[in-house]
């Protein structure tokens, strides 16, 4: 399978103090590739050098087969949903003018963005018809993370970002969404880069499972991770004891 | 009230108008822009709102007369100062407004592809309205009240009644020139709140 995104040799420092170091990963097409760590392990901003929105320090990151820094940054960012914890909706545009913002921003015809929305509005499992029209602050927690994702994926981007996308989610919804997840992988097939600190988030969604340690980064399969021996690995794994086997 | 003094009123009232209007419309042309500057450049933001705050704590009694040597009497000079009051409110509430957009919001419209002026006019802007156009309210309202002291170095208004009436020590006069000002106040106060409501995004 082709490499989506490929990152080598990856280091970012703030005033000369290490966050990453050396870091290397490959996303693969429709593979999820889950970056795990406690919280300021670098996470958030690997992804933020993705797209752009930091300069690493040093390393290389090829985004479709070119340099990332040979892209025009808006046009590499619009190949990128991107999902945050906080969704980052626009308080003053409803449901529909949310999702549609890419297909807006390149252009798209009214009635190609339109189909676009109310196809992905269906889904992400919230019927056009009732909410459309809706306001973000109209919306539950779990209903604003369901639209941030499909206008994440409105205009069809071969990558998607998600930063802790339902860690603020209440844990039904949670599990509901991330089945939805999965659900939208099988049909969608999109490589994404999913960033979270929870280990049962990261085995239930993980074609495989980025570990940072220090500012390093180890991958691993879900069942090789299982069998990690690392002190970092057994830490996370050891948050799953005491559950029903 | 004879139709003399209603008529006098009336016209010191629409040159009251024009003495306010001028001048928000002044301050406000060089405001905005002035907020949305000022909003990306944090370091010099602390010099130019000490400035700005400093510039309002002059007495307008002084600072009009420290103009007149320069500018001479007049409307002029009149809105000169009025405009150094009627800047600071409208340059803070547009700095806070778009400062205190949402950094989800404001991040996540950068990292789904709109330029740095998509994010201003169709992102910060839209939402720091309401934090806009109370600024707006506060320096009207405060120039309505301020304008009366312009007639003290010729600059008409509503304040002519008010001098006047001082002079005369006749309160009647005084009246004439402070219930307009007062009305209008409050006419301009609602009617910027009403505004402020309807602008309100979402």
């Amino acid at each position: 399978m082709a490499a989506i995104l490929e990152i080598q040799n990856l280091s970012y420092a703030i005033d000369g103090r290490p966050i990453l170091r050396d870091v290397s990963l490959s996303v693969a097409e429709s593979e999820t590739l889950v970056l795990l760590g406690r919280s300021g392990s670098g996470k958030t901003t690997l992804l933020k050098m993705v797209n752009r929105l930091l300069q690493p320090s040093a390393g290389a990151i090829r985004f479709e087969g070119k340099d990332s820094g040979a892209w025009d940054a808006i046009q590499l960012r619009r190949r990128m949903g991107y999902v945050i914890q906080d969704s980052g909706l626009f308080p003053h545009w409803t449901v529909e003018a949310n999702v549609g913002l890419v297909p807006k921003l390149e252009n798209w015809q009214a009635d190609a963005t339109r189909h676009r929305v109310e196809m992905l509005l269906d889904m992400v499992g919230l019927p056009p018809a009732e909410f459309r029209l809706r306001y973000p602050r109209q919306l539950s927690g779990g209903q604003k993370q369901r639209v941030g994702i499909a206008r994440a994926l409105a205009a069809d981007p071969p990558l998607l970002l998600m930063d802790e996308p339902f860690a603020a989610l209440d844990p039904i919804t949670r599990f509901d969404l991330q089945r939805q997840f999965l659900e939208l992988r099988r049909t969608v097939r999109k490589a994404a880069l999913f960033v979270t600190h929870d280990v049962r988030e990261a085995l239930a969604l993980a074609s495989r499972i980025g570990l940072f340690t220090n500012g390093a980064l180890e991958v691993f399969t879900p069942d090789e991770f299982r069998a990690a021996q690392s002190a970092e690995a057994r830490a996370f794994l050891a948050t799953l004891q005491g559950e029903a086997s | 009230m004879n139709s003399r003094l209603a008529s006098e009123i009336f016209w010191l009232s629409l040159e009251h108008a024009e003495l306010v209007l001028i001048t928000i419309a002044v301050a406000a042309t060089a405001g905005l822009p002035a907020g949305v500057a000022l909003a990306r450049r944090a370091g010099i933001r602390r010099w130019v709102m000490g400035f700005a705050n400093l510039a309002q704590t002059i007495p307008s009694l002084a600072l009009f007369g420290f103009l007149l040597p320069f500018i001479g009497i007049g409307k002029r000079t009149a809105i000169i100062a009025l405009c150094l009051y009627a800047l600071l409110p409208i340059l803070r509430n547009t700095l806070i407004g778009i400062v205190g957009v949402d950094a989800a919001v404001r991040e996540s419209a950068l990292a789904m592809g709109m330029t740095p002026r998509q994010v201003l006019w169709q992102v910060e802007l839209p939402l720091a309205v309401p934090s806009i156009v109370a600024g707006l309210r506060i320096a009207t309202v405060a120039t309505i009240g301020t304008a009366t002291i312009a007639a003290a170095i010729g600059g008409g208004g509503l304040g002519v009644f008010i001098f006047r009436g001082i002079a005369m020590v006749d309160t009647p006069t005084v009246l004439a020139g402070a219930v307009p000002a007062a009305l209008m106040a409050l006419v301009a106060d609602e009617g910027l709140e009403w505004m402020e409501r309807r602008l309100s995004p979402g």
